[in-house]
């Protein structure tokens, strides 16, 4: 946890960061003219407390759409001058409804009578979360790098295949068949994302185009895999769609079978830990930090730029692969089809981003943004709000926590030193750096 | 593969050598052999025996032109040998150091596909291409893909990467069914809706513009943010809103086809250009104008000026960041427009996320059109070709896996970057903020 108040983490990962964190080790400087003054300074201009009120405020945006597109609400309004009362206790109603369904379907549901069911909510957050982990580690790794990776949807569609394609046609005893899946799929992953790395080295080619066209080409390129008998098409069937996957290779629960929750959460939570000891313990995670913070630097220090671009994305598509394996082996393991990424490539960006693209950080926005997920589904079957919403306030909280002068000016804190602008400046260079 | 520049007589004195320095690409006779290669391997592992067809003209053309049935093997094996000969003669040419010219890979490019149309049709169940509505298809894909294109060409060329066109395509779309449902006249509805939808893009733009230039948010970010938003916004208010109150709220008149008299009856290019909606005969407008405007008057130049060198624009008192923001908007504009391509010019109602890609094509079209209005407008109609030739060829049974042919824009696009395909090289400062010291 080193990292939190490490000078190169701008984007504080928020709510799950004790805000009062860097108040702790106040400067000792005997003239200074009240600590409290002081410790209130620090957390009103610090990265948390950014982080905590861009999600607020995508909720209260949230929270406005959910209220304005309401038929009691606007029922209610219609006789607003008459009985205004009516008009308050619908917006309430509807609004609070929505979101106390959203947290009981996230996690605690207090409708259970036990604590084993009312807990259910909270695993399937963290299943949910599982592969944003995996994906979003991915494309924070690649922003370390200096690199954008836009492209997991392409490398989560091709891992779910390679893994897939081994977990459905080979006969393996169990632990090994689902080992060879995994690493399949990881390696499919990690060559589709290494395209895109190698001619960036090459020949300079952009990794957002290159990330954002190969997407497209691998849609079509499983989309035909899939309806051709003897690729990945079930046999027998005219369906774009593959076999069941065999049970030898689909990950086990981990809490026994009243729950969802598999083993890709634990391999997440390696990753994690992977991701962190790749970045701040090895060399070569210090010539990726010094790659992506300034490419010449790092090439007059002699590390060879073009390589790590390449290894970068190679890692980075290794672990969006396995998000894409989680999905096959864990989630819907009865054959998939061409939507299989679920988004999830697209949602690895905003969890990136709100992670700041540290391991840590991700972690805590992955189960955030899993969290959205398992509520809004919950939110959607008791309230009819549509998950759609979910979509909204994420990327709501993105767009507020990349512009922290935007949140300061709406909340009226003060603007930390005497050149805001220029750190903002300097923030973004540091954390995402992409050209 | 490229031999940038030849020096040759070395002895001779320098003002000498500097004249006679060329340079040539091999570039068009490598490719040229391996599309030629690629064709007659293709024609060679699978034949296809029988004849194929092309329709001319539809029932309703004034001028009738018979059909042409031509015979597949002989048709695509001359093809190739003509093909070959191109190839041939374009290595002759840059080996004597010239540079080969537009018009033979003009008539490469023909010969390919007459070569391709001539196989695929052949061994179909109805060997038939009906070639207007092959081009009229393929103009009306195109129609959004070009009003993207422009956008995106305008915003990267004023130094703003735009990722958000496909945001802008689909606010456009939503906001055109909208108004245009709720006016609901046949010709008053359908043009107030082309403005609000105008208006939504460049709402999208205002918020790209400022994050990115007063915020100095990375734009790639921002972009792709701004996608994730409006695909939510717009999916939201559908489930909400729109899909209960339908009748209302989203069942726009259509925009009506006006041909244009004369213009309309010219074999085969009439029915595909002059028989449009008003979207389409504004676009033509619009690709003259933003052309005009680019590259022959001040307002262009400024704005390339504030893309390439913001400094040196600051200095002659050019304002960098007001400029930006406004073609920014402007540019928003111009894709909102198109966006009401999808509803009001094409399916009519508003469905969830019904661009389906189209802003991303639209961004591959500016890149491999090299920021350029006029290539990246003929860029997006080639995508829109691609994708309708897919369609017919899998309405008239071909075996072609239409998959490859939908990939075609991207592949191309990936060849494009990597400078496989002409020379990519977009304006000097997009994506970079400026931050004025």
């Amino acid at each position: 946890m080193s990292d939190r108040n490490d000078p190169d983490v701008a984007l504080e990962t928020g709510s799950q960061v004790p805000p009062d964190e860097p108040v702790i080790e106040p400067e000792p400087e005997p003239e200074e003219p009240s600590r409290w003054q002081q410790a209130l300074r620090q957390i009103a201009t610090g990265n948390a407390i950014i982080s905590v009120l861009a999600v607020l405020l995508a909720l209260v945006v949230g929270a406005v759409m959910i209220a304005f597109t309401d038929e009691r609400v606007q029922a209610a309004s219609g006789y607003f001058f008459a009985r205004p009362g009516d008009t308050f206790a619908a917006i309430w109603d509807s609004v609070a409804g929505a979101y106390s369904a959203l947290f009981q379907g996230a996690v605690y549901n207090f409708r259970r009578p036990d604590f084993a069911s009312g807990i259910r909510p909270l695993t399937e957050t963290l299943n949910f979360a599982t592969p944003l982990i995996a994906a979003g580690l991915g494309v924070g790794l690649a922003f370390k790098v200096g690199m954008f990776n836009i492209g997991g949807r392409g490398q989560m569609l091709l891992a779910a295949s390679a893994a897939g394609w081994v977990a459905f046609s080979f006969d393996l005893p169990f632990p090994l068949h689902m080992i060879v899946a995994v690493i399949a799929g990881i390696i499919a992953g990690s060559l589709w994302a290494g395209i895109a790395g190698l001619l960036k080295a090459r020949t300079g080619a952009h990794e957002v185009i290159v990330t954002i066209m190969l997407n497209y080409v691998a849609l079509y390129l499983v989309s035909w895999m899939l309806r051709t008998p003897g690729l990945l098409q079930a046999p027998g069937s005219n369906n774009p769609k593959t076999p069941p996957m065999k049970d030898t290779a689909i990950f086990p629960d981990i809490l026994g079978s009243g729950f969802n929750l598999h083993l890709g959460f634990l391999l997440s939570l390696g990753c994690v830990v992977l991701v962190w000891w790749i970045l701040d313990r090895s060399s070569l995670g210090f010539q990726f930090r010094a790659v992506g913070l300034n490419p010449k630097a790092a090439r007059v220090a002699g590390i060879n730029v073009n390589r790590m671009y390449v290894y970068g994305m190679l890692i980075a598509g290794g672990l969006v692969g396995l998000a894409g394996v989680d999905q096959v082996l864990g989630t819907v393991t009865t054959g998939f089809s061409s939507g299989i990424d679920a988004g999830i490539g697209f949602d690895a960006i905003t969890v990136a981003l709100l992670g700041g693209s540290n391991p840590w950080g991700i972690l805590a926005a992955g189960i955030l943004f899993g969290a959205f997920k398992a509520g809004g589904f919950a939110m959607q079957a008791a309230e009819g709000v549509p998950i759609d919403i979910v979509l909204v306030v994420q990327s709501l909280i993105v767009l507020f926590i990349a512009a922290p002068p935007l949140v300061r000016a709406i909340f009226r804190l003060p603007q930390p030193g005497a050149k805001p602008k220029k750190r903002t400046r300097t923030t973004r260079k540091e954390e995402v750096a992409a050209k | 593969m490229t031999a940038p520049s030849q020096h040759h007589a070395t002895a001779a004195p320098t003002e000498r050598t500097l004249d006679s320095t060329t340079v040539i690409s091999w570039k068009a006779p490598i490719s040229f052999a391996v599309i030629t290669v690629l064709l007659a391997v293709l024609f060679l592992t699978t034949r296809h025996g029988g004849d194929a067809t092309f329709r001319l003209s539809t029932g309703s053309d004034l001028i009738q032109i018979p059909e042409i049935t031509i015979s597949g093997p002989v048709t695509t094996w001359t093809c190739i040998i003509l093909l070959t000969a191109i190839t041939v003669v374009s290595a002759a040419m840059v080996r004597a150091k010239r540079s080969v010219p537009l018009w033979l890979i003009v008539i490469f490019a023909v010969l390919g596909l007459v070569a391709f149309l001539t196989w695929a049709a052949a061994g179909a169940r109805t060997p038939v291409i009906p070639l207007p509505g092959l081009l009229a298809g393929a103009l009306s894909l195109s129609v959004p893909l070009i009003f993207g294109a422009l956008c995106g060409v305008i915003s990267e060329r004023v130094g703003v990467i735009n990722i958000a066109i496909e945001g802008q395509l689909l606010a456009g779309a939503f906001t055109s069914a909208v108004v245009a449902s709720v006016i609901g006249q046949q010709w008053l509805g359908p043009i107030v809706g082309l403005a609000a939808a105008a208006v939504s893009g460049v709402l999208v733009a205002f918020v790209l513009a400022a994050f990115a230039i007063k915020y100095f948010v990375d734009q790639v970010i921002v972009g792709v943010v701004l996608n994730v938003l409006v695909i939510g916004l717009t999916s939201f208010l559908f489930s909400q809103v729109l899909a209960p109150n339908a009748a209302l709220l989203n069942s726009p008149p259509r925009l009506q086809r006006i041909p244009i008299p004369l213009l309309s009856e010219i074999p085969l290019i009439g029915p595909m250009f002059f028989r449009q909606t008003l979207i389409v005969y504004a676009m033509y407008v619009i690709i003259a104008l933003v052309y005009v405007g680019l590259f022959h008057t001040r307002w262009g130049l400024r704005l390339r000026s504030v893309g390439e060198h913001p400094q040196a624009a600051d200095t002659v008192g050019i304002n960098v960041a007001r400029t930006r923001f406004w073609n920014v908007s402007l540019a928003g504009a111009i894709a909102g427009f198109g966006g009401a391509f999808f509803t009001l010019g094409a399916v009519g109602a508003f469905n969830k996320e019904m661009t389906a890609g189209a802003g991303f094509i639209a961004l591959a079209a500016v890149i491999f059109g090299q920021w350029d209005p006029i290539k990246a407008t003929l860029a997006a109609l080639l995508f829109g070709f691609a994708s309708n030739l897919q369609n017919t060829l899998s309405v008239i049974g071909s075996p072609v896996p239409s998959e490859f042919m939908l990939m075609l824009p991207y592949v191309v696009t990936i060849l494009a970057v990597a400078g496989f395909v002409g020379k990519v090289r977009g304006p000097a400062s997009a994506g970079k903020p400026y931050i004025k010291s």
